[in-house]
């Protein structure tokens, strides 16, 4: 179907399978998981290797729970960052698409300033947004730097894949730019946007843990990547662990709430999101 | 893109034409002439189909009408119905492909050029309504394109195209992409459409038999640059149905329109 614009991610559909193959494909991660929390404990234990080396995964999961009270509370320090990142970095980067698809000039004049942005390692950045903004703030905009531009490049890349014959039928109907934006280029587009979406939701969490980081070392700070560099600091090799487990969970959730939610919103009509047997 | 033309103030309401074009030429940005000089008048309520080869121009032709391209010269003329400001709205058109939005329903496709328009939403939902039922998609308000077959594709494409009740129906070889049986199906539908509605129709195609079993009159065009080479007119009694198509009438102007054709495909003989 030409009329169909694929994403540039697909949603990961195998061919229709059975039952049973779909037990292995569930059953398969769950051993080598347990098989390395295995292998990782009788290492430790066999080799005598104190905590403050390595903890075995049994001291880790202790600590978790133990610590549970600061390490939630940082895990929400860390999520909200990333919320209010990733939030900033949707709206900013759809708008900002919006922008240079209304206006040539808008694109030619700053698309090569977001080029830079992105492909500055954030990294090297943050030290001195941490100068020059209140941390908090710092923290956010690490976060949006590294999320918007995938939702840019996704959403010009959308908005310029419209199908040439129904944007002629649209001119032929004399819609207005108004009514092709919101009744052709967006839909077309959504697809690409949710697809740039779910690139900034793990983007914005990586931008939000190096800002943190960056911060950490300076002082201030409480969220899930201070705690990291904290514990580091006091040999709670443990705590790092558990921290690290928290950051890694938060990234799953954050990528399956967005891959479910491009499923829901595109289940009626788009490619990705059926199932290959039509 | 282009910008729609700005179609020219050609009086032709007075003729009884739907549709006038006088010295018409297309010449693209690359440099290929691609159309003309081209003169064609379209009585009102006339049935008339552009055949040729790939490449002759004939869907230039039609995009022109349409107001979708700009002449490079020459004047376009299309007849407004009185009381219409805006000469598009006076036209429907249909695509190769159906070309509906994949993301709604066959309801919400069929609804666009209204909403475009700023319709009532009363007045919409009737219109929707009639033109659903005309093709016979009634049943298949809800559904999306995709769950749709070729021919019922093509089917809301030209509901779409009804529901502004256009004077003109544009068709660029709307039914090239599907299976015989579907076609014979669709041109007898068209037929008792056109018959009903008193529409004017021109129809672009690459079928001979397609052409002369639906129109009044056939124009044959030649490629690069786009002319006409020859023009038939399809006399026989109306209505027309399955008894036409395998009568030895039409077998007869099919080859008269065949041997007119050949000398537009280099390398055949003429």
């Amino acid at each position: 179907m030409s009329s169909l614009q694929r994403p540039p991610l697909s949603a990961g559909q195998g061919a229709p399978e059975s039952s049973a193959v779909r037990l292995v494909r569930i059953l398969l991660p769950v051993i080598v998981l347990a098989a390395g929390v295995a292998i990782w404990e009788l290492v430790v234990r066999v080799n005598e290797i104190p905590p403050y080396v390595l903890p075995g995964p049994g001291a880790v999961f202790e600590t978790l729970v133990k610590d549970w009270p600061v390490l939630s509370q940082s895990l929400m320090v860390t999520l909200l960052t990333t919320l209010e990142g990733f939030v900033a970095a949707a709206f900013g980067g759809v708008a900002l698409a919006l922008l240079f698809n209304q206006s040539k000039w808008l694109e030619y004049s700053l698309f090569p300033y977001a080029v830079i942005l992105q492909v500055t390692p954030v990294i090297a950045i943050a030290p001195l947004l941490l100068i020059y903004l209140p941390q908090q703030t710092a923290v956010i905009v690490c976060a949006w730097i590294v999320g918007f531009f995938p939702v840019l490049s996704n959403t010009t890349l959308g908005l310029n894949s419209v199908d040439r014959n129904l944007a002629g039928l649209f001119r032929l109907y004399g819609a207005s730019r108004m009514q092709t934006l919101r009744y052709l280029k967006l839909p077309s587009a959504l697809p690409f946007i949710l697809g740039g979406l779910r690139i900034a939701g793990g983007l914005s969490l990586i931008g939000a843990v190096v800002a943190e980081i960056a911060a950490g070392s300076a002082g201030a700070g409480s969220g899930l990547a201070y705690r990291i560099a904290e514990s580091g600091y006091r040999l709670n090799i443990a705590r790092m662990f558990a921290a690290l487990l928290l950051l890694s969970a938060a990234g799953i959730v954050i990528y399956v709430l967005l891959a479910l939610t491009s499923h829901l919103v595109l289940r009626r009509w788009h490619e990705s999101a059926l199932g290959k047997e039509n | 893109m282009a910008e729609p033309a700005a179609l020219s103030e050609v009086d032709t309401s007075t003729a009884g034409l739907a549709v006038s074009l006088r010295g018409v030429t297309k010449v693209y940005d690359s440099g290929v002439m691609a159309l003309g000089p081209l003169d064609l008048d379209v009585r009102k309520g006339e049935f008339v189909s552009l055949l040729g080869p790939s490449g002759c121009g004939k869907s230039t032709a039609l995009r022109l009408i349409a107001g979708l391209h700009a002449p490079t010269s020459g004047s376009v003329g299309v007849s407004k119905p009185a009381g219409q400001a805006r000469p598009g709205h006076s036209i429907g058109f249909v695509f190769q492909e159906p070309t509906l939005m994949p993301w709604t329903s066959v309801r919400e496709n069929v609804r666009l050029p209204l909403k475009l328009a700023q319709a009532p939403a009363t007045e919409a939902s009737a219109r929707i309504a009639e033109a659903l039922m005309q093709v016979g998609l009634t049943e298949f308000a809800d559904a999306y394109p995709r769950e749709l077959s070729g021919g019922m594709k093509m089917r809301v494409s030209l509901a779409r195209a009804l529901v502004t009740d256009p004077d003109i129906l544009l068709m660029d070889e709307p039914f090239a992409a599907l299976d015989e049986i579907t076609r014979f199906r669709l041109n007898n539908d068209l037929l008792s459409l056109w018959r009903n509605l008193r529409k004017t129709v021109i129809f672009v195609t690459h079928s001979v038999f397609e052409s002369v079993y639906l129109s009044q009159r056939v124009i044959v065009m030649t490629s690069r640059p786009g002319r006409i080479s020859a023009e038939f007119r399809i006399d026989t009694t109306e209505p027309r149905g399955e008894d036409f198509r395998t009568s030895a009438d039409y077998a007869g102007y099919c080859r008269k329109v065949s041997n007119a054709l050949a000398p537009s495909y280099p390398g055949k003989p003429g």
